[in-house]
């Protein structure tokens, strides 16, 4: 088989379904950020309330796999089911009228920008390691050039050369299957 | 969309996505081993009365001896599974 990670996520599900361990934790990588996303910047669920809903809507999606009527649909899935349980909570512990200053439901933008952001992480997979790895640490965990400098044991002074040289391929990428995509 | 990225645009759309904290990750990614145990031990359970009235007395100490962690969503789904329905 394959490996997980480059199963496209109707495939991942499809092995998931026949109880592929592999798959399941390869589901849960690729969409955590995701789910986590939706909960705490769309809803801005606390840490526990934002924790209950990241489990709960990876216990549905693992309870519902032989229910999802299109394998390829599960990101819109997860996002609604995300929303949906992070609205619950709000309710649950009392803050209803926090709703009034978050997106409308039927407002899309947010979901439409985390999807994007998502398809830039997935292309950030087919970087080398040591790319991901500086990418990560200085844009998504906000480290400082001294800790990536020590955590890498790369020197300070090269630190932005090698993110503008990482962020230039990440362009390459995302160009590459921009051309990919306006031929299918 | 995608020709319109430039650098400061995919900087952003990875700030938007924050990796969640670790523990998170392990405790879903390990959902189905987890629900396979739980499975186990409520059908043990549900047939052998004394058992149940064990596992209910102490829910963490049944999910720890199953290795399973002790927490309090995994507690909250096996007593719902032992526990008649009211009425």
């Amino acid at each position: 088989m394959a490996h997980a990670s480059s199963l496209s996520d109707s495939a991942l599900v499809a092995s998931c379904r026949e109880g592929d361990s592999e798959a399941w934790n390869e589901l849960v990588e690729r969409f955590s950020r995701y789910v986590y996303a939706i909960s705490q910047r769309g809803f801005r669920l606390s840490g526990a309330d934002a924790e209950d809903v990241f489990q709960e809507v990876f216990a549905r999606t693992y309870e519902r796999l032989d229910d999802l009527r299109d394998d390829g649909a599960l990101r819109g899935w997860l996002a609604q089911t995300t929303r949906r349980l992070s609205i619950d909570s709000l309710r649950r512990s009392g803050r209803e009228q926090v709703t009034e200053t978050l997106p409308e439901p039927a407002d899309d933008t947010w979901i439409a920008q985390l999807d994007e952001a998502l398809s830039v992480h997935q292309a950030m997979g087919e970087l080398p390691d040591n790319c991901q790895e500086i990418l990560d640490r200085f844009f998504c965990r906000d480290e400082s050039y001294r800790a990536i400098g020590d955590a890498l044991e790369i020197a300070q002074g090269t630190i932005a050369s090698r993110i503008s040289r990482c962020l230039a391929r990440m362009r390459e990428l995302l160009g590459k299957e921009t051309g990919e995509e306006a031929v299918r | 969309m995608r020709e319109m990225y430039d650098e400061e645009a995919i900087a952003r759309a990875l700030r938007d996505l924050p990796r969640p904290p670790e523990g998170w990750i392990r405790a879903a990614q390990q959902l189905p081993a987890a629900r396979a145990a739980l499975d186990g031990l409520v059908e043990r359970a549900l047939a052998d009365a004394s058992l149940r009235a064990t596992v209910l007395a102490d829910l963490a100490g049944a999910l720890r001896k199953e290795g399973m962690e002790p927490d309090r969503r995994a507690a909250a789904v096996l007593r719902a599974r032992l526990e008649p329905e009211p009425g």
